[in-house]
């Protein structure tokens, strides 16, 4: 049984694509003023682009936004001057700047006039909740501490009984100063502050990182680290997909599926360990290079792990996905419908289980990514049970992905267990844009330097920050006790929302 | 009186090992060690010397909800048969009174969880009450299959009048009372696939979130409570099935029966994922409609 129609999207654009990550001058970028920007982002984004970052960079004197639009590999910035303590707000026609503009608010005290529910994204103290009235309405209110080892965050529903009306998702509790830590860090701890952006995203943050602080300085990396980078991405990606097929059978109850899962996930960490000695890579990229090589013994060593582990992936994941009682619990519980996926600019998994054929690898290609194709798992559904098929297929094509790079890597210079370049100055008035498709989705680092080279600006979006809304649109008029359910189905990141 | 003895012996000391054995068999499949068979009996003693903490917004009803339902569930084990087909209480109508004595524990239990004014424990007094209400008629239905032939409404009567050959004759309606009281011990411990005892998920759960705030002996009451209550609808349902004799070999049969029946319900949690809240009724009222045809047949071959 097939539980939902599943399909790989269209095949790469036949030419490379090399504008991943992007570097501009900022001198031709003009500073336009804000109205022109808004209309020009906004329109852009009904022709099928996204809006990948909106930011103020430190002295609060200008806006940037960066959109993206996948389909000719396209990444475009704009700049505009802020003039007074408030602009109109983007998200009155564009909700999926909703999150980048109450981090304005709450950052710089700028206003986005018009925003629907203006509130610090973080400080959030002194504003109330939304509340529904109404006879029979009742108000949950589940965390900030949670039963079982999650994360903190606060979420309040508003239910008519078993039903949600409303969910409102407060974060914040992580918030540790990321971007203004990156700036005043030394550039060598600037990449041990990347990877704990978030902690099950290290290899993904810091590629975006590494590539990032790379091209501000026109470096190129040898192909050979490239692919230990790529290897090492869909390594933690695998890692983190099949535990979250195991967190999803869990949350059902289905237990050879959430045991065995579990236990693969571990072997999944323990290949990256193999790789980098680090269970999550922590210490293995490095601006200029990778700090560990892959020998041939280790390339046997991973390969023999990872084909042990497919046989036994291939047989647990078929079980539970045509196991009737869990598909009768994934299947339309905590549907995200294309549109609304579309209007909140959502990403990675997540969108494309809604049917949003977007995945940075194949849309902007970095690194080895313009040599080897994986293919895009993409699905229509948008509930749970999509979900659970996008990263099935995921785990398929990520195994293959691996299995083919350990046989083929390309053979670099004998760098074997050292940082592979000595990193070049970066270029003064530049900006970049850096994006990776981490397992979650799309990571974007941009960064800004200044007249003497020295980053100036630094604005991380982690994948978490677009989706989150989705999980509250998941849960409208849906079940409370299917919260956990979708919850984990999204499983996105508080420290990687906070910074 | 030597029955007597026995039968207040194992109501007990036993309830919490048919916890443990469901425990244990649920590890086993999911390839886990396990903890060891007499973890509950651990639990309850290291509770037991722990204090509780009370809210400052619950009241008298809070303190009262774990003991009446320990005392409801025990007094309801006088009245099964547990060692021997005789029960140390027994009178004509003690089906209902057993029905309404966990009705007793249950009415407690939901009213300390709705005196901590948590949301959580509202939501889940809430389903409990309607979970409750599809389960009863199907455990009527259940136990009036049974009573039919003595056309006696106590256990006593009911079982000397249901000998053990009837299984090997043409009786399709007990097992119709055999899988409708397994479908209510089920739904009635909070067990998969209607509730997941072994969530930490508060928004998904029913019975367990009612009983969060309790806490120390407290806990340690209702955890022996819901033990009880799984023993004593186990207990029937092992009647049902075997033919129990009085004394030793009956109390040792008696066991055998209620650990398999316990490893029954462990396959069942592990083969399956938890229902969805909403199909919960479903399945109740599948159970009651079993029970209902069940009667049918049973009342048709009285007549006929």
């Amino acid at each position: 049984m097939t539980p939902a129609r599943a399909s790989v999207a269209r095949p790469r654009p036949s030419i490379p694509a090399t504008e991943n990550p992007k570097v501009v001058r900022l001198g031709s970028l003009p500073l336009g003023d804000v109205e022109g920007l808004r209309r020009d982002v906004i329109d852009r984004c009904k022709e099928g682009a996204r809006l990948v970052a909106l930011f103020v960079p430190p002295r609060a004197t200008e806006l940037v936004a960066v959109v993206a639009r996948d389909d000719c590999a396209d990444i475009a910035i704009q700049r505009a001057a802020l003039a007074g303590p408030s602009y109109p707000a983007l998200s009155s026609e564009l909700p999926a700047a909703q999150a980048f503009e109450r981090e304005i608010l709450e950052v710089h005290g700028v206003r986005p006039e018009g925003h629907p529910w203006l509130k610090p994204l973080r400080r959030h103290d002194a504003h109330p909740f939304f509340q529904v009235d109404g006879p029979g309405i009742h108000e949950v209110a589940v965390g900030p501490v949670h039963a079982g080892i999650i994360e903190p965050g606060h979420f309040r529903f508003q239910c008519a009984g078993e039903k949600v009306l409303h969910l409102e998702i407060q974060l914040g509790y992580q918030h540790r100063g990321v971007e203004r830590l990156m700036l005043s860090s030394s550039p060598a701890r600037r990449i041990a502050i990347a990877e704990a952006i978030a902690g099950d995203t290290t290899i993904g943050h810091a590629i975006a990182h590494a590539a990032a602080v790379e091209a501000l300085g026109a470096g190129e990396l040898p192909l050979h680290a490239q692919a230990v980078r790529a290897v090492a991405l869909e390594l933690e990606r695998l890692a983190n997909h099949v535990g979250d097929l195991g967190a999803l059978c869990n949350d059902v109850g289905y237990l050879p599926g959430a045991s065995w899962l579990g236990r693969l996930r571990g072997e999944m960490l323990n290949a990256l360990l193999v790789l980098s000695g680090n269970r999550f890579g922590r210490g293995l990229i490095r601006v200029g290079g990778v700090r560990f090589d892959l020998d041939s013994g280790q390339k046997r060593e991973l390969a023999a792990r990872l084909a042990e582990v497919e046989r036994d992936l291939d047989a647990i994941v078929e079980l539970v996905l045509d196991t009737p009682s869990v598909a009768s619990r994934f299947e339309g519980t905590g549907v995200v419908s294309r549109e609304i996926a579309e209007a909140l600019g959502l990403v990675g998994p997540v969108a494309r289980a809604s049917g949003c054929d977007r995945d940075v690898r194949r849309d902007h290609p970095a690194g080895l990514y313009r040599f080897a194709q994986v293919p895009v798992a993409v699905t229509e559904s948008g509930d749970v049970m999509a979900r659970a098929l996008v990263r099935a297929l995921e785990i398929k094509r990520s195994l293959e992905f691996v299995h083919d790079q350990l046989r083929e890597q390309p053979e670099g210079p004998a760098r074997s267990r050292q940082l592979a370049l000595e990193p070049t100055p970066a270029r003064p008035d530049r900006l970049v844009v850096s994006l990776v498709e981490g397992w979650r989705g799309e990571i974007a680092h941009v960064a800004m330097t200044d007249a003497d080279g020295a980053i100036a600006a630094y604005q991380i979006v982690d994948p978490s920050l677009h989706n989150w809304l989705g999980l509250a649109m998941a849960l409208r008029d849906g079940e409370i006790s299917d919260f956990p359910l979708c919850n984990k189905s999204f499983n996105l990141s508080y420290a990687g929302h906070d910074l | 009186m030597f029955d007597t003895i026995l039968h207040v012996a194992l109501l007990l000391l036993f309830p919490p090992l048919v916890v443990g054995v469901v425990q244990k068999t649920k590890a086993v499949f999911a390839g886990r060690e396990g903890a060891p068979v007499l973890q509950p009996y651990f639990d309850l003693a290291k509770l037991m010397r722990k204090g509780a903490v009370y809210s400052r917004t619950t009241t008298w009803l809070f303190r009262a909800g774990p003991i009446v339902a320990l005392a409801a569930a025990l007094g309801a084990g006088l009245f099964v048969p547990l060692a021997s087909s005789r029960a140390p209480i027994g009178f004509e109508g003690d089906v209902i009174a057993v029905a309404y004595l966990l009705g007793l524990g249950r009415f407690f239990t939901m009213a300390a969880a709705l005196d901590t004014g948590s949301s959580f424990e509202g939501m889940g007094a809430s389903r409990e009450a309607a979970f409750a209400a599809l389960a009863e008629p199907a455990l009527f239905l259940a136990f009036a299959i049974v009573c039919v032939p003595a056309g006696s409404a106590s256990f006593a009567d009911a079982w000397r009048a249901l000998p053990w050959r009837m299984w090997l004759e043409a009786h399709p309606e007990l097992f119709a009372a055999a899988l409708v009281l397994f479908a209510v011990l089920l739904a009635e411990n909070s067990r998969m696939p209607v509730d997941d005892p072994n969530t930490h998920l508060e928004l998904t759960m029913i019975h367990e979130v009612m009983v969060l705030d309790h806490s120390g002996p407290d806990l340690a009451f209702v955890l022996w409570a819901s033990a009880v209550k799984l023993f004593v609808f186990a207990g029937l349902l092992v009647h049902l099935v075997l033919p129990i004799p009085a004394g030793w070999r009956g109390a040792g049969l008696f066991l055998i029966g209620l650990s398999v029946v316990a490893l029954v319900v462990g396959i069942v949690e592990s083969m399956m994922a938890r229902l969805r809240l909403t199909r919960v009724p479903q399945f109740l009222v599948g159970a009651s409609v079993l029970g209902a045809m069940g009667l049918l047949v049973a009342l048709m071959e009285r007549a006929g």
